[in-house]
């Protein structure tokens, strides 16, 4: 977004014996390793920001529910605290987080600039070693406030993981209301943690499976508003659509390739059965990349391009299939016992999500590319629908239980650990993350 | 009695009842009853939407995952081709719908090859492929609404639908 001003907050003059400190090679600095098998929440003391409103406590109250949700921090009961900090531009009385376990802490400051503005200053101190390690500051209007959050919660989850955050991000999904006989399904879009909800269809027509775009506030979906299922393309900022496509019948399953120029999608043939059609959006060519007389349906592009994963049943039920982007090399990669759906291609292109039906359940698991390494990370009555964060530790789903009246959305880590539900206002499904936010 | 007989000889009164007939079809709803035509009670009027929901049957379920007709499913398919090539009038759209117990995309595709192996079915008894259209709602429009396979066995159907008049 254009009206947000990022910029590094240069060293103010700290303590003369912290300068020094910085300049020693760095050592016992905190990290954490995502890589490990179980992961202790890293504890951190999020102070609030000083400011002369309540917008300093909501915004370190965002930077706090970002991080606890991630599984990986675990911030700390500001009852605790010792130190109130009254100065940001000064370092922290290392002591006094040391004792209460705090081994990292936030410090900021939110402040109104001359011109309306407001100004958000964070810095992010390693309490054993004594040191900043990051410090930002950022101009923004104040309806931007929360987004502001969600960057420096991203700044503290990148410094201390060493992978890219996710919570300056946005989900767009499909909420449902009314008697399940008559849902009504609208297009909406929220921020990851379930602010901001926005609409964008009035609901008068079935909508479902949105997808954004990698590259732009775009994204793909299908709606039954010209009577006959048919997949279309949204600008969400302008609200302008646009049908993908002028086929016969319907088409259905659409998802973005990774440079946002194609889009892939299901096309009904007139015997009932369904193939995969890629569309370049510029020139409208199509190219037809699967001919079975089977539903081959859900395609999904690897990130580099080169492969697209799919569901077929040419093998009697629903199963995996990888096959090269240009429709050759088409082979079975899921074989564990039940059918297997939705596959979706990680964005670091080392593991397929899906959804499994096995037992009478429902499940969400993730594979290797080549089937093999099958992790189950949550069963129950109905879910599915995999959509992976853009960093790709995280999926998010939906899920209803038996008698539950509709499904919600609800986000998991690749541990299988840490599922937690989206709070949304009415029921929510199909859910789609969007890119890091530019 | 004879309140009926009056009723039914009277030219103007059998034409309203057409009308009305034809203008439900159009709106997909049928008329309660023959006696809110004013018909008495009984059959409904032979040859409408209500006649070929009530007295044929207007839809055929399927097995788990299947879009294969079942032999319950043809006599319904046999008996809604004779009545279709009787009543020309009416165009048809079959819609094909799949139970919960699948996943949303997959169960679209399920839907259109039910249709379509439901349409196939009527052509293959004489009805004329030009007043036939397919359209797949997946499971995205239960008609029985519990959470076991006593709903699910009734929302794996196609369901045969009256629409305008044929060739619209």
């Amino acid at each position: 977004m254009k009206q947000l001003l990022r910029s590094i907050l240069i060293t103010l003059p700290l303590a003369a014996g912290l300068a020094a400190v910085a300049t020693l090679p760095a050592r016992a600095l905190v990290e954490i390793d995502v890589n490990k098998g179980v992961v202790e929440p890293l504890p951190i003391a999020i102070t609030d920001f000083l400011a002369g409103d309540g917008i300093g406590a909501e915004i370190s109250s965002i930077v706090a529910a970002d991080l606890q949700r991630s599984g990986l921090f675990a911030p700390i009961d500001k009852s605790a605290f010792i130190e109130k900090v009254s100065n940001p531009d000064a370092a922290p009385r290392f002591e006094d987080w040391k004792v209460i376990n705090a081994q990292a802490l936030v410090t900021g400051r939110v402040s109104q600039e001359a011109d309306g503005r407001l100004r958000a200053e964070f810095r992010l101190w390693d309490t054993f070693a004594g040191q900043q390690l990051i410090g930002e500051q950022f101009f923004s209007s104040k309806a931007n406030m929360r987004r502001v959050a969600h960057i420096i919660a991203d700044a503290i989850y990148e410094r201390l993981t060493g992978e890219k955050g996710y919570f300056d991000t946005r989900v767009v999904f499909i909420d449902e209301s009314g008697s399940k006989n008559a849902r009504k399904k609208r297009l909406a879009i929220m921020d990851q943690d379930g602010a901001n909800v926005r609409y964008l269809s009035d609901g008068r027509a079935i909508a479902m499976t949105p997808r954004f775009s990698p590259t732009r506030q775009e994204i793909t979906y299908m709606s039954y508003e010209s009577g006959q299922p048919r997949v279309y393309l949204l600008q969400i900022e302008t609200g302008q659509r646009e049908l993908v496509g002028n086929f016969p019948g319907m088409t259905f399953a659409p998802r973005f390739s990774p440079d946002g120029q194609k889009v892939i999608m299901s096309l009904l043939r007139d015997d009932g059965n369904s193939n995969i059609y890629a569309m370049d959006l510029r020139s409208r060519a199509t190219t037809r990349l699967t001919n079975s007389n089977a539903i081959d349906t859900s395609p999904s592009y690897s990130p580099d391009g080169t492969k697209i994963v799919f569901t077929s049943d040419r093998g009697g039920q629903p199963q995996i299939y990888v096959m090269n982007a240009d429709g050759s090399g088409q082979s079975r990669v899921s074989f564990g016992g039940g059918s297997y759906s939705t596959p979706v291609w990680s964005p670091r292109g080392d593991l397929i999500a899906f959804t499994k039906q096995s037992g009478g359940e429902f499940q969400i698991g993730v594979m290797r590319t080549d089937g093999s390494g099958e992790r189950i990370l949550s069963s129950g009555f109905q879910q599915e629908g995999p959509t992976w964060a853009p960093n790709g530790r995280y999926l998010m789903y939906f899920k209803e239980g038996a008698g539950s009246g509709g499904p919600r959305l609800y986000s998991i880590d690749l541990t299988g650990r840490n599922e937690q539900q989206i709070p949304t206002a009415n029921f929510g499904s199909d859910p789609a993350w969007s890119p890091l936010l530019e | 009695m004879g309140r009926i007989a009056k009723l039914t000889t009277n030219p103007v009164v059998i034409a309203l009842v057409a009308g009305l007939a034809v203008a439900g079809c159009a709106n997909k709803k049928t008329p309660n009853s023959a006696a809110d035509l004013g018909l008495g009670a009984g059959a409904a009027t032979p040859g409408s939407a209500q006649d070929f929901t009530v007295n044929v049957g207007d839809r055929i379920f399927f097995d788990t995952d299947s879009s294969s007709i079942r032999a319950d499913a043809q006599s319904t398919l046999s008996r809604q081709a004779q009545w279709l090539n009787k009543y020309r009038q009416y165009a048809i759209v079959v819609e094909g719908h799949a139970d919960e117990r699948g996943t949303r995309e997959y169960n679209l595709a399920l839907g259109a090859r039910r249709a379509a192996a439901t349409r196939d079915y009527l052509i293959s008894q004489g009805v004329a492929a030009n007043r036939l259209k397919t359209i797949s709602y997946g499971k995205e429009r239960p008609v029985a609404v519990c959470d076991d396979i006593s709903c699910w066995s009734q929302n794996r159907r196609a369901v045969t639908t009256l629409g305008g008049a044929a060739g619209s």
